[in-house]
């Protein structure tokens, strides 16, 4: 759980964040989006004290960060940043192993961890661990890159523009690779982008930052039915909002009894994904199957409709 | 063959097969071999002497084999050849020179004449120096790693060491210089590296720090890096002489400073205006070096929760130490060169031979200063090079 209070950053005359508050569920991801120069990066770098809040509170697990040395609190929050920030002189073993080696941590116990986040990552120790950061693929510094944040166990992740330089393939594959690992550690996440397509997609809650102030802070599907008015409703307003929207759920939560013809959906699928089949089947349903295969139902065009549209 | 190849005329032909550097050592190899005098003959130290042709200072034989293989190699240097036969010829011709020369005074000199000195003369040097280009830029050409080079340079070292303590150059002129000098000669030698070593570590010991504090303030870096340009370009000569002064006041004051060896001129004066030389290639470079390191890098650190500490030195200096190196070559280099003017003050080194040479109008005892100095400069630029190639590998 991070609660940030009444938090503003001043640099010189220019008010960078301003008196921004949120809080953050432990296990969750919040990202905070934003143009350049809306505060998001600087809210997020006074999370790990990297910048100093002028005013305002910040509190881990309901500890006052200000109480911490700023080395010894940003030792147990993960931190990536754009670019990766790689030690280019450093193999990626020792990469990783930063952190723990920072922490004191015993050899045999960092080497284990190291290999413990490499096949995390899909990576064979046996062919990454000796190599050097330029030897490495866009995709596998970014992948390294992570492993070196939850190195030593961070139950807080943050990560500011991670995929900002991977081209789009690459990125969405990042991206997926971010919701399995968090899923699977349940660790909290708080993201900086400028991107809302990215927000959508990764956040369980977004925070919409402009001129230093925090707009909006609420879960996807509330900032794209009911943006708040002004800069967040032109962010998120656009010809594909009803898509967004329907990308969120999966057909599970709109399936209804009954059958019909055609091949079956799997529940998982997303309403986008079901809506897509059914305008290219030129269907008005499909059946929808079930974790084990079996017919559960179907789903219907007009189900969908009612799903992805605006407040009437 | 292709066509076009086919159809061009034989003197575009002819261009097309020749090598640009070896047209270049080809002249000079044959100037030094036909038109300059391949060792001077003098009836002592001091008079000056009458040249000998290459076949008129060497037996018939030697003779023979000088001028043929040194005719073959000019051809193979002005030809297309592959970088590794050209590498092969310049090796072998210098090698072949080295040992003609050591040849020449038993020839030459009349037996039981103890005063007639042999040197090696233009031609000798010419012909050295095209064959020295031809074997580095062969070297350039083949792209060779810095351990080869390294493995080339204690080649050389091991060749001259073996000629040097064979006896194979006795007979030159300024191997009798050094017979007279052997034991000065290695006292002025180690005099000489001390300067050079004393004042690059001084330089080192102040340079680093100060180097670091101006990358992290830009005031510091405004006043500092002016003042160290401007003492950069008072001239050696003019340095020395500032330095007898103030040092000469310093020792007449102060009995300790006396005491260390203070004073006007000698030791502490050269020290003093080589170390300053020193600082601003080292504290340049430092400021240049950590100011390439990348933002992210160094951000990453930070958010790491490294200290400022554990920065510096765990990731901003390793990464900057290619540059900080390239800074300690130019240093070192710079005052192996610059210790031989400090022989004027007294400061001692292998410059005290060539000025005592140049008092006396005796070549060889300049020569006995010059080569060593050289050598040194040679030896130091060749290692610092490999050492900054090593160091680069990992920072792409």
């Amino acid at each position: 759980m991070i609660e940030l209070e009444h938090v503003s950053r001043r640099f010189g005359e220019q008010l960078a964040v301003d008196d921004v508050s949120l809080s953050v569920a432990r296990g969750t991801i919040t990202v905070i989006v934003g143009t350049s120069g809306s505060g998001k990066s600087t809210t997020l770098r006074m999370i790990n004290r990297l910048i100093e809040p002028s005013s305002g509170t910040i509190r881990i697990d309901g500890k006052d960060t200000a109480a911490v040395p700023g080395e010894e609190l940003r030792r147990g929050i993960g931190y990536v940043i754009q670019g990766n920030g790689l030690f280019p002189h450093w193999t990626v073993a020792r990469n990783i192993a930063t952190v723990p080696t920072l922490l004191g941590w015993e050899a045999g116990r960092t080497e284990k961890r190291v290999d413990e986040l490499l096949s995390l990552f899909s990576m064979r120790s046996e062919d990454f661990a000796k190599k050097f950061p330029h030897q490495l693929s866009g995709g596998e510094q970014q992948r390294v890159g992570v492993a070196r944040a939850l190195a030593a166990e961070p139950g807080l992740l943050l990560m500011d523009e991670p995929f900002g330089a991977l081209d789009p393939i690459i990125r969405a594959k990042a991206q997926e690779d971010l919701l399995a690992v968090q899923r699977r550690l349940g660790i909290t996440v708080v993201l900086v982008t400028h991107d809302m397509e990215e927000a959508i997609h990764l956040g369980h809650k977004i925070a919409v930052m402009d001129g230093g102030k925090l707009l909006q802070y609420a879960p996807p599907a509330e900032i794209l039915a009911n943006p708040a008015h002004g800069f967040v409703e032109r962010l998120v307003n656009g010809v594909d909002r009803p898509f967004r929207l329907l990308s969120l759920s999966t057909v599970a939560t709109i399936v209804e009894p009954g059958t019909a013809d055609g091949p079956p959906l799997a529940e998982t699928a997303t309403l986008r994904d079901a809506l897509s089949e059914l305008l290219w089947l030129k269907r008005d349903a499909l059946p929808v199957a079930g974790p084990d295969g079996s017919l559960i139902g179907r789903v219907s065009l007009a189900a969908l409709r009612a799903h992805a549209g605006g407040p009437a | 063959m292709t066509e076009a190849t086919e159809t061009t005329t034989p003197a575009t032909a002819l261009t097309t097969r020749l090598d640009r550097v070896g047209i270049v050592v080809a002249v000079i190899a044959v100037l030094g071999m036909d038109w300059q005098p391949f060792a001077t003959l003098k009836p002592n130290r001091l008079i000056s002497g009458q040249g000998l042709s290459l076949a008129a200072s060497l037996p018939t034989l030697w003779a023979a084999i000088g001028v043929g293989v040194l005719s073959i190699a000019t051809i193979v240097a002005v030809l297309r050849t592959g970088a590794l036969l050209r590498l092969a010829t310049g090796i072998a011709s210098l090698l072949l020179l080295a040992v003609l020369i050591g040849i020449v005074p038993a020839t030459v000199v009349p037996p039981g004449n103890a005063y007639a000195r042999v040197s090696p003369a233009a031609g000798f040097w010419l012909m050295a120096f095209a064959f020295a280009v031809l074997t580095t830029d062969a070297v350039a050409k083949l792209r060779l790693g810095p351990l080869a080079r390294l493995a080339m340079l204690a080649g050389a070292v091991v060749t001259v060491a073996i000629l040097l303590g064979s006896g194979h150059w006795d007979g030159l002129s300024i191997l009798k210089e050094y017979a007279t000098n052997a034991q000065k000669f290695w006292r002025e030698g180690a005099k000489h590296v001390e300067l050079a070593l004393g004042s690059l570590a001084a330089a080192l010991v102040i340079g680093l720090p100060l180097g670091v504090a101006c990358h992290r303030n830009a005031t510091l870096r405004g006043i500092t890096l002016p003042i160290l340009n401007i003492i950069q370009t008072v001239p050696s000569m003019a340095m020395y002489g500032l330095m007898i002064v103030p040092l000469g006041l310093l020792a007449a004051w102060s009995p300790l400073a006396a005491s260390l060896g203070i004073r006007g001129i000698g030791t502490a004066p050269a020290l003093i205006a080589l170390f300053l030389y020193s600082l601003l290639p080292v504290v340049a470079n430092t400021v240049v070096g950590l100011g390439e390191v990348r933002r992210s890098v160094v951000e990453a650190a930070e958010g790491m929760g490294m200290t400022r500490h554990q920065r510096l030195f765990q990731v901003e200096l390793p990464l900057a130490l290619p540059v900080i190196l390239t800074g300690i070559r130019i240093v070192l280099v710079q005052n192996i060169g610059l210790v031989t003017i400090a022989a004027l003050i007294g400061g001692g080194g292998f410059g005290t031979f060539v000025f005592q040479g140049i008092g006396q109008a005796a070549t060889d005892l300049v020569l006995l200063g010059a080569v060593p100095t050289i050598a040194l400069a040679f030896t130091a630029a060749v290692l610092l090079d490999a050492a900054i190639e090593l160091s680069e590998r990992r920072r792409l």
